[in-house]
């Protein structure tokens, strides 16, 4: 099987599609000739035509409605957002329109419009190119919300995403793009040639987007998290030695809850990771839920590792970025009860 | 706590505090209308052309031929009836005897609507009296094809296009044949089979949308061309700056349609930008024509509505269109406009009444009479009587007949996930 970077799976992805549906077209700042500035859409202009992957101007607002539009006319769009911190100019006509149409006409029309953005921290992008805004989307009713954590993952879930009859919100963990990371800034970057997620079949292949995965099996207690997190759990629970059942959650909305429930009953504890900051982050949505679902079964009060409530920090990336040893201290609280 | 501003080094910025404590706030511009109510109505300020006054390009014209369209007047109905200039368009009697119809038939509605209204039977409702030539003209010079995007004020849209007044009416009562499910407030109508967008509410977010549409129509190498319309007011927002950017970029087959109505409930046009200059000449800087249309021209709405639609199938792109228009009524139920501005404004407004201008007319050239008109207004406003009675018969707000309440768990998703059918199985284990 090819190995592929998370780049080379999306771009694999879209290529797919444009093969497949004359329907799909892709549009955003700098995705046309220059092929996005992660190169995502590299040479997808030269092969399929400047009317199928095209330049937009700066305006996520006008790229989300004019998506929105197309959606509403029989197109299948993919819309690339430059980065998730860039969003907010877009927030609106996602929030008050995306996500409500199917709703508002009762069924009449619906959007089948899916929004690609990098996402996340890791690069040293501060404060407005590391942000992870997932659960502003996983608030308002109507939108999906997926954050793959591999390049196979990537490919089968963007895949789905496209395919898909409401609109997603599809997050890139951008510190995976070239290579797992977990967490240990100062070590060797690793490749994904060397991670069985970098196995990405050539052609067509979906990944549903109500499944969350257990990557890691384990006995001792629940890991949920999702993105770039998922690598930085892996590598905490090795260190660790307590035997974590790691759960990539993959799709927040919808989310699986059985898969989750199931693995908290069966482990009695349960950590929450992401990078977002802590207040009002998804980890509080899945604590509540544990919680109802799980409360007679729970061993010790569940743990959040998060980002700190401040603003994503340059200089102190680091710092802010939860890191493994975080996670192992979150790990041997929650098996301290 | 004050925060701290830089006011430099030197000797001179004592001297600039003094300056500012002279002229305090009222050195900030804020416009203001020219009358407010117990004023004489005063529309001293706008410029209106003669009918005729200015001339029509060819559709297909360069943009840049069309600029000084944006500070004139379409106008093609003079004072006495007749059709005057060459913007004047072939109109046959019977087609304009349907439009006046259609016009009176809004006027109908909306009164009796508002009447309904008081009566408890819908929670909110808006009229567009006084400017129902915007709606309905501009839907009979489109093709059925071409796809609108309304605002909340052209319901003339939806009577043209052949919407039931059952329908429109059992919307707006949230009633058992709503067709939205009670999930809309009233005038928020949406019908996909008659290419008529879902209406928001939060304003100007269809414009930027109908450019989408639009692209995508030139995308698939079809004719239809998208429509939207705002007020003059919602011009201020982003989205419109972001509409016109994509269509102008893109070449977007889509009219643009700004409602000048004069208000945006309290606040007078110059609030949001009309005081300087024009709505229409917006779309110079975007690279696109802007006509400025006298909207309570039957044939100037429908005459300009053509040619941009001509233009933008001809792969021209997008045109803005300032429909010059007045609201005759309040904004919505919920807004008294006694209070804001002169009671007499409305009879004043220079460019007079749509209905009356095109009766004129069509009564000018023999082709209709006062015992016609009287004729045709009882009738209407008996159709409207019974259609209303026969959508209360599918309930009101009042009564609370409407869809089950268990739908309001539909169509948030295509398929229903997980925790909404627990929720919903939470909610009706206690019903």
């Amino acid at each position: 099987m090819p190995q592929q970077n998370m780049i080379q799976a999306l771009r694999s992805a879209q290529d797919v599609l444009l093969e497949r549906d004359p329907n799909v077209v892709i549009f955003g700042e700098d995705v046309g000739y220059f092929g996005g500035v992660f190169r995502t859409t590299d040479g997808l202009q030269e092969k399929y035509g400047k009317h199928r992957v095209f330049d937009a101007p700066i305006t996520e607002s006008g790229i989300v409605a004019a998506a929105l539009g197309m959606g509403v006319n029989d197109l299948r769009p993919i819309a690339e957002i430059q980065f998730a911190d860039y969003i907010f100019p877009g927030f609106d006509q996602i929030i008050s329109e995306l996500s409500r149409l199917r709703y508002r006409s009762a069924g009449q029309y619906w959007v089948p419009v899916t929004i690609r953005s990098p996402w996340g921290g890791g690069i040293h992008g501060g404060q407005t190119h590391s942000q992870s805004p997932e659960a502003f989307f996983t608030h308002i009713p109507g939108v999906k919300v997926v954050v793959p954590s591999t390049p196979y993952e990537a490919k089968g879930l963007l895949i789905s995403s496209v395919e898909d009859d409401d609109p997603v919100i599809f997050f890139e963990p951008k510190r995976l793009y070239n290579g797992p990371f977990d967490g240990d800034w100062q070590g060797t970057a690793k490749s994904w040639s060397a991670h069985p997620g970098g196995d990405v079949p050539e052609g067509h292949y979906t990944i549903p987007l109500s499944q969350a995965k257990v990557v890691r099996p384990g006995a001792a207690a629940t890991i949920l998290v999702y993105g770039t997190m998922v690598h930085v759990a892996q590598a905490a629970v090795e260190v660790s030695g307590i035997d974590a059942e790691i759960i990539d959650l993959r799709t927040l909305v919808p989310l699986d809850l059985d898969t989750i429930v199931w693995s908290v009953q069966k482990t009695g504890r349960c950590v929450i990771i992401h990078e977002a900051p802590q207040t009002s982050g998804f980890g509080a949505e899945l604590s509540a839920a544990v919680q109802e679902e799980c409360f007679w079964h729970l061993e010790a009060p569940i743990q959040r590792v998060a980002g700190w409530d401040t603003h994503y920090p340059h200089a102190h990336e680091w710092d802010y970025f939860p890191s493994q040893a975080r996670i192992t201290r979150a790990l041997e609280r929650v098996m301290e009860a | 706590m004050v925060q701290q501003h830089y006011t430099g080094e030197d000797e001179t910025a004592d001297e600039a505090k003094v300056v500012r404590m002279k002229f305090g706030k009222e050195s900030l511009h804020v416009p203001a209308p020219a009358a407010r109510p117990g004023d004489k109505p005063d529309f001293s300020r706008i410029a209106f052309d003669d009918a005729g006054a200015v001339s029509r390009p060819d559709p297909a014209a360069a943009a840049r031929e069309t600029f000084d369209l944006s500070f004139g007047l379409v106008r093609v109905l003079d004072d006495q009836g007749k059709l005057v200039g060459d913007w004047a368009p072939k109109i046959d009697p019977e087609t304009l005897r349907k439009g006046l119809g259609h016009m009176m038939k809004v006027r109908a509605y909306d009164a009796r609507m508002l009447r309904m209204h008081r009566q408890g039977k819908m929670s909110f409702y808006m009229t567009s009296t006084g400017e129902e030539a915007v709606a309905v003209a501009a839907a009979m010079a489109l093709r059925g094809e071409d796809m609108l995007f309304p605002s909340y004020r052209q319901q003339g849209l939806h009577l043209v296009r052949g919407a039931d007044l059952v329908d429109m009416a059992s919307h707006c009562m949230s009633n058992a044949r709503d067709n939205l499910m009670g999930r809309q407030l009233p005038v928020h109508y949406t019908r996909a089979d008659l290419n008529l967008f879902s209406i928001s509410g939060n304003l100007c977010t269809q414009f930027p949308q109908a450019v989408g549409w639009a692209m995508a129509s030139a995308y698939k190498g079809e004719s239809a061309v998208a429509a939207s319309w705002i007020g003059e007011g919602s011009s201020a927002e982003g989205d419109f700056h972001v509409a016109c950017t994509m269509a102008g970029v893109y070449h977007a087959p889509v009219l643009l349609n700004v409602v000048n109505n004069q208000w945006a409930i309290s606040c007078y046009q110059g609030i949001a930008g009309g005081e300087e200059t024009t709505f229409a000449s917006k779309a110079i800087g975007y690279g696109f024509p802007g006509l400025r249309v006298d909207g309570n021209d039957f044939f100037a709405v429908w005459a300009a509505t053509e040619w941009a639609a001509e233009r933008a199938r001809k792969g021209k792109g997008a045109t803005l269109l300032e429909l010059v228009t007045y609201r005759a009524g309040a904004h919505s139920t919920s807004d008294d406009p006694s209070r804001y501005r002169p009671k007499e404004e409305a009879d004043a407004w220079p460019l007079g009444d749509p209905v009356e201008r095109l009766k004129l007319h069509l009564v000018s050239i023999g082709e209709w009479s006062d015992d016609r008109h009287e004729q045709l207004g009882a009738e209407i406003a008996d159709e409207v009587q019974k259609k209303l009675k026969e959508a209360e018969s599918y309930g009101t707000l009042s009564d609370h007949k409407s869809v089950p309440p268990e739908t309001l768990f539909d169509d948030i998703f295509k398929e229903m996930p997980k925790n909404l059918k627990r929720q919903r199985e939470e909610y009706l284990s206690l019903r």
